[in-house]
């Protein structure tokens, strides 16, 4: 039963798709570029950036990368804009542009 | 070695559950099932079982725990009856689409309105196009035995179904009567242990079941389903069968009594089948040649089977416990019917509306309507279809 | 009576074991070899509204699920119940009623719209507050059924009710004999009545 999920796509013959359309991989959205829905985008600012880390946890789609408790720029491959960082950050170090 | 006993439906089925011992359970009570979870309940807390009990706050809760349970691969296994099972409508599509091989003890009881508790099939025939398997129990062994096979008939990969045990509610659930059982160990062996291939609760074989699919896939996936439930006739009688040389007794799709060389068939689901047994042979004893083919399996629908077996007779009454508000019959007459127009089987047929809410059918009413069908294909009496047996009406009186 | 196919109509209120009787009377002729039926009707009855309950006992195996429309025996557990259930309907002239009452079956006869088969009457109030200390009609009303219909020999019955009774009363062994005594005192009582 278990198949190669990458390998089927939406010209799939039925019989190629697998039992109840199971996905049999983990973390696949990592796969789907959804940044390239973005219609607005977020610009971090280094300099404004005090690491508070508000941002980070409100994103809905873990696009703000952490580590040794320090933010990096976004993953512009998930981030669609929604702007949500934006409203979050108390410092104005992250700006919504077109 | 088979054990006589005595035990209402409802028993029947929680002694196979203990014999069965699934890995979940979660239930809500309704009337006419709530015995059930209450018996197994008692199981556990005696002991006899270690199945895991989850009492729920609602029958859509009930039916959702057991698709999830199922899903991180745990036989699981709920029961309901009427409201209950309306209430899992959303959940009932989910398991079969999914392809959750869970069981669902359900005691047929009407739908409202106007409210009653009392038996017809008016929740499994709403039911009937969610996806899941359909079988249906003449008394308290069919029942037992049924549900006994339930778990490997959902089971089989060439399924992967969920499959609907149903019972008379109160006419059998409540009523004691002789049944034979089993040994525990001989059931477990039947059914088997259960190791599903792909689940939930996996290390390592990560899965996502019950994704969203955009049209592209949709469409092919529940043509996929459909060949499922085709494949499950197949399943169906092979379990039956295996059944059969094991313990001596049960039906594949249905059961033909004396329809061999019958002119009248009765066509029934239930506990009104065996009723109607009484009055084939009543009616053969003086010389009427009547014969009853009771169907147990609803779900996958043995249309070219059904067409086959009638084939032979001079008509035929579909009865429906259950009415489809469309004007135009009951739903298994319109099966049947389509099955015998597709068949190129052309006998008079005839709709009959039967035992709605509890209305009790006897010996007398069915041989009534097999007076009826004589009339139909011996006098040319004109058929009138969709009948409502023993309907008062002003015109009766 | 006692031949091989018996049907029973129960008519009794709502809590007063009308339905645990006709379980009971299943559940000891399943014991003799008897294919059994035992089975109520159910509605929106509560405590105290008119319920009934039945038996088919048969040396074959049972098929029908309908109720009993033309029973052979008919068992009142409740008298109050004459005034209001047309508890002879369907009865053979050939079966028989038995009535819980203290009245006799003379005094019976007249309420039961001219039904011309046997008449029995048991005094289950007395016998079981007598046996039990409180009035549970059922196991007097269960021996007279047994009693009347012959459906089992008297002592096949008694044993099996003890073992019954054994299993069901694990907990309150106190009550075992009192129903024991209950059964016997109706078996004695209606002994008069008896062919």
């Amino acid at each position: 039963m278990r198949t190669d999920v990458s390998k089927i796509n939406g010209q799939s013959p039925c019989e190629d798709l697998t039992e109840g359309l199971m996905i049999f991989a983990g973390g696949t959205s990592k796969a789907f570029k959804t940044g390239e829905w973005r219609t607005s985008t977020p610009v971090f600012d280094r300099e404004k950036c005090k690491q508070c880390l508000l941002c980070a946890p409100v994103c809905p789609d873990g696009c703000i990368p952490v580590s040794d408790g320090k933010r990096d720029d976004f993953d512009f491959d998930h981030c669609k804009g929604c702007g949500i960082c934006e409203k979050a950050c108390p410092f104005g170090a992250i700006t919504m542009t077109e | 070695m088979s054990r006589k006993d005595r035990m209402s439906g409802n028993e029947a089925v929680a002694y196979a559950i203990r014999q069965v011992n699934p890995d979940v359970m979660p239930a809500f009570p309704i009337t006419p099932s709530t015995e059930i979870p209450q018996m197994v309940s008692t199981y556990i807390a005696n002991g006899e079982m270690d199945t895991e009990f989850i009492p729920v706050e609602s029958e859509h809760s009930s039916m959702s725990a057991t698709v999830g349970a199922e899903a991180a691969g745990a036989r699981s296994m709920t029961a309901t009856s009427s409201c209950g099972l309306a209430f899992m409508w959303e959940e009932l599509l989910v398991a079969a689409s999914n392809r959750l091989p869970l069981v669902l003890a359900l005691v047929n009881r009407t739908l409202s309105g106007p409210i009653n508790i009392n038996c017809d099939h008016s929740d499994s025939m709403g039911a009937r196009d969610t996806g899941w398997i359909q079988i249906y129990a003449e008394n308290n062994q069919e029942a037992y035995d049924n549900f006994i096979q339930a778990f490997p008939i959902a089971e089989d990969p060439r399924v992967h179904l969920p499959v609907m045990v149903c019972q008379d509610g109160f006419i059998t659930s409540h009523a004691v009567e002789n049944i034979l059982l089993e040994e525990d160990a001989d059931v477990r062996e039947f059914v088997g242990e259960y190791h599903p291939e792909e689940f939930l609760l996996n290390p390592g074989k990560p899965v996502a079941v019950g994704p969203y699919a955009v049209s592209d896939y949709s469409m092919e996936a529940k043509f996929n389903q459909e060949q499922a439930m085709i494949r499950s006739k197949e399943v169906i009688l092979e379990i039956a069968e295996k059944f059969r040389s094991r313990f001596n007794r049960g039906f594949g799709l249905f059961e033909e009594y004396r329809t061999e060389d019958a002119d009248y068939i009765l066509l029934i689901m239930g506990s009104a089948a065996g009723t109607s047994k009484q009055a084939a042979d009543e009616l053969r004893e003086a010389g009427i040649k009547a014969g009853v083919l009771k169907l147990r399996v609803f779900r996958p629908f043995p249309a070219e089977e059904i067409a086959n077996a009638l084939k032979g007779c001079k008509a035929v009454a579909i009865m429906d416990r259950c009415e489809s508000y469309n004007g135009h019959g009951g739903p298994l007459a319109s099966e049947v019917m389509a099955a015998l127009y597709t068949s190129k089987v052309y006998i008079p047929a005839i709709s009959y509306i039967y035992g709605l809410a509890g209305r009790d059918f006897t010996v007398e009413t069915a041989k009534d309507i097999y007076k009826e069908l004589s009339d139909v294909a011996d006098k040319g009496k004109q058929i009138k279809q969709h009948t409502y047996v023993g309907l008062r009406t002003r015109e009766e009186r | 009576m006692g031949n091989s196919n018996i049907e029973i109509r129960w008519h009794g209120r709502g809590g007063q074991g009308a339905k645990t009787a006709a379980l009971l009377l299943a559940d000891v002729c399943f014991k003799t070899g008897a294919y059994v039926q035992g089975f109520p009707e159910y509605g929106p009855e509560r405590m105290g509204a008119p319920i009934t309950a039945f038996n088919r006992i048969s040396d074959t195996q049972i098929r029908v699920h309908s109720n009993i429309y033309n029973p052979d025996l008919v068992v009142v557990v409740d008298e109050t119940l004459l005034n209001s259930v047309d508890v002879t309907a369907g009865l053979s002239e050939e079966g028989a009623i038995i009535v819980n009452t203290d009245k006799s079956p003379s005094d019976i006869k007249p309420l039961l719209k001219g039904y011309k088969g046997k008449v029995y009457t048991v005094d289950a109030r007395t016998i079981s507050v007598n046996a039990l200390g409180r009035y549970f009609p059922n196991s007097p009303m269960l021996a007279a059924a047994v009693a009347v219909s012959k459906v089992m020999e008297k002592d096949a019955f008694i044993k099996e009710m003890r073992a019954s009774y054994e299993h069901k009363f694990a907990k309150k062994p106190e009550v075992i004999d009192g129903n024991m005594t209950a059964l016997t005192q109706t078996f004695k009582a209606l002994e008069p009545q008896l062919d």
